[in-house]
């Protein structure tokens, strides 16, 4: 009984601030903009922009892989450090995250510009200018450069609970340090895996900035249509629809990867 | 006799103090103010501070200044609400549009004696025809600003530079829709308060065919991308042109052949404005000509205030840029709003060609290969635990 009480507060915070501002997105994308009546016509838009969604849904996942390529040795690397120096390394990874992050984005900016920091010390080494800016290896530096630290800290709190014992008793019966990693750390570390890769993948997705700032007008983001919906074009009913349909794939999306990652962990149980 | 006028003059001073000091002792009103970015004087680079001057001149008002980037977001944001500006800067079309969907407080001119100052041609404006819910702010052109250390002066011939293929990815574009349209209707030789689908498509059309040439569809960031020669081809405001040449003096700035967009910014009170008197006494402010020449140093529009020009820097004020001749201004059209759906319809067109896309194969066959990848793999778990389970059950069988 007590417990239920103690749950009060977040459930009147989720009613106010999620399910009654969802409820009020859902009346949007079912309404029309001009006469407000019931229509299914913002979602018959869909097909104008399913060639966006599948971009963002694609930028994204890459920029997730090489985030989990990037912060899972990381992650192992501070784990197995001394205290005193996990705590520092992971004040470091967090340090990028108390700057703003419309800061560190325009801070790429300036670095990679045809007239940026990079491009004048290439020049000035009488080489011609790299196109560094306005393509998608560059949204997707910046999805990677902005949304790393929220791979690195699950994957480091996981890999760092791991029983040592189970290491120990690994290699006590034959394992090699290969041997050891892929049936013991690995399978283990996969929450850490899993929420990692959902911290970094939704908001990446539905990010709109990055692409603003580091894409050319070729690699719009869906984020972008649903900006651009409710600042400029005043129709809130298309961006409201847009975004449900987001929120539909990302869902779609993690439930794949869930879906794995339980099979995983049957794996992981069995093979223990 | 003397005393008695001393004593007089005491109580009347004293008298007249009072509302006075109690309309001081009253607690100070904040008037939002809602403009363009970098559109006032704020005393950087030695010009006027011109809403401290404000605050300095009304103890009694503090102003709490915000800025859009163009009149659609401004439009927007007042639609949306949440918020209750007193003060707006919006354009010709988009007063005609306030007005017409009743978003306009009517102006009460007794608290804005310095409108009595405006120039006859700027009185009675078509999309304000009775003048009752605007002030003119300034007024412009719109023309191609290029950098003349990259731009070949042989190519600079009309709007057609910004079609011009050898300038790849060094080309701006307006992020609003009635901008950019207008300057494919002009090229295209077409009206620009066209509401015709079919003539709107081809403008969208010609949009479409620069897009790959298109560095960024900018409105504000054009004054760092131009100055620093990110881009070197951009159209702009022509006042914004005079800002951005005292940066870079590469930067040159010409009207177009085939015409170009005559705008005049205004200044309004919105509905749901809560200090309307406070509000019009800054208008009034704004407009008075000492400190609208001084302001004008600053933004380089053009003023439809000519008593103003006495205080402008006389560089500014005689500059063809800011002031053409009446040759070149017979070339100008002006915009007036377009109905809900003429507008609905170009903001379709408009997404259609900010989300026109080249690579949609390549990621189809991405998402074919991950699919087949993703079900493969699946089948693949399944049958290797299967067989898992069918080789530990036999273990289990075989030695009990």
């Amino acid at each position: 009984m007590k417990s239920k009480w103690l749950s009060g507060p977040y459930i009147l915070w989720m009613v106010l601030f999620t399910i009654i501002p969802l409820g009020v997105v859902l009346y949007y994308a079912l309404t029309d903009s001009i006469t407000g009546e019931f229509t299914l016509s913002n979602f018959a838009n869909f097909v104008d922009y399913w060639p966006i969604f599948l971009r963002s849904i694609w930028l994204s996942i890459f920029a997730t892989l090489i985030c989990l390529l990037i912060g899972y040795p990381v992650a192992y690397f501070i784990a197995h450090c001394k205290p005193r120096t996990q705590r520092l390394l992971q004040m470091l990874i967090m340090l990028p995250m108390c700057m703003s992050f419309l800061l560190r984005t325009l801070a790429w900016v300036a670095l990679l510009d045809d007239t940026g920091i990079i491009n004048n010390i290439i020049r000035s080494l009488g080489l011609s200018p790299l196109p560094l800016i306005r393509n998608n290896g560059a949204v997707i530096l910046g999805m990677v450069y902005n949304y790393l630290p929220y791979m690195i800290l699950p994957l480091y709190t996981v890999i760092m609970k791991i029983d040592p014992r189970l290491i120990e008793a690994a290699e006590d019966l034959g394992c090699n340090s290969r041997r050891v990693f892929t049936k013991v750390t690995l399978p283990l570390s996969v929450p850490g895996i899993v929420s990692g890769i959902t911290m970094v993948f939704v908001p990446a997705v539905s990010t709109f900035y990055i692409s603003q700032k580091l894409g050319s007008p070729g690699t719009i983001l869906i984020g972008d249509v649903i900006e651009s919906q409710f600042k400029a074009a005043y129709n809130p009913n298309l961006g409201a629809a847009l975004s449900l349909v987001l929120m539909l794939l990302i869902f779609v999306c993690v439930g794949i990867m869930n879906r794995f990652t339980d099979e995983e962990d049957e794996e992981s149980m069995v093979t223990l | 006799m003397k005393r008695l006028t001393s004593v007089l003059l005491l109580l009347f001073v004293l008298f007249s103090a009072l509302p006075l000091t109690a309309s001081a002792a009253d607690e100070t009103v904040t008037i939002n103010v809602y403009n363009w970015g970098q559109y006032i004087a704020d005393g950087t680079d030695g010009y006027m501070d011109i809403i401290d001057e404000f605050e300095k001149a009304y103890p009694n008002i503090k102003v709490n200044y915000m800025t859009f980037d163009s009149n659609e977001s401004m439009y927007t944001k007042l639609k949306t609400g949440g918020s209750s500006f007193d003060i707006i800067f919006p354009s010709d079309y988009m007063v005609e549009k306030l007005i017409a969907e009743d978003m306009l407080e009517p102006l009460d001119f007794e608290n804005i004696p310095n409108a009595a100052l405006l120039d006859d041609s700027f009185r009675n404006p078509s999309y304000d025809p009775e003048g009752r819910y605007s002030v003119p702010y300034t007024w412009g052109c719109v023309g191609i600003i290029y950098n003349t250390q990259y731009v070949n002066e042989a190519d600079v011939t009309g709007w057609e530079l910004l079609w011009n293929p050898t300038y790849a990815g060094k080309i701006l574009m307006f992020d609003n829709p009635r901008d950019a349209f207008a300057i494919a209707q002009f090229e295209e030789g077409l009206d620009i308060n066209t509401e015709d689908p079919e003539e709107l498509a081809v403008a969208a059309e010609k949009l479409r065919q620069e897009k790959n040439l298109v560095q960024a569809y900018v409105m504000d960031q054009i004054f760092d991308k131009m100055e620093r020669g990110e881009a070197w081809i951009a159209p702009y405001y022509a006042g914004d042109y005079l800002y951005m040449v005292q940066e870079n003096p590469d930067l040159a700035f010409y009207l177009p052949e085939e015409g170009f967009n005559l705008f005049v910014d205004a200044i309004c009170v919105p509905k749901g404005s809560e200090h309307k008197k406070e509000a019009e006494l800054f208008i009034n402010f704004l407009i008075s000509p000492e400190i609208c020449g001084e302001n004008l140093d600053y933004l380089g529009y053009s003023s439809p205030y000519s008593a103003a020009k006495e205080y402008t820097d006389p560089e500014i004020a005689g500059n063809p840029v800011a002031y053409p001749d009446e040759e070149t201004l017979a070339r100008g059209k002006s915009f007036s709003a377009l109905s809900e759906e003429g507008t609905q319809k170009m903001n379709e067109l408009w997404l259609a060609v900010k989300t026109a896309d080249a690579s949609t194969t390549f990621y189809l066959i991405l998402t074919g290969v991950a699919i087949v990848a993703v079900v493969f793999l699946w089948v693949f778990f399944k049958v290797r635990k299967r067989r898992r389970k069918a080789r530990r059950c036999q273990k289990w069988h075989t030695k009990p």
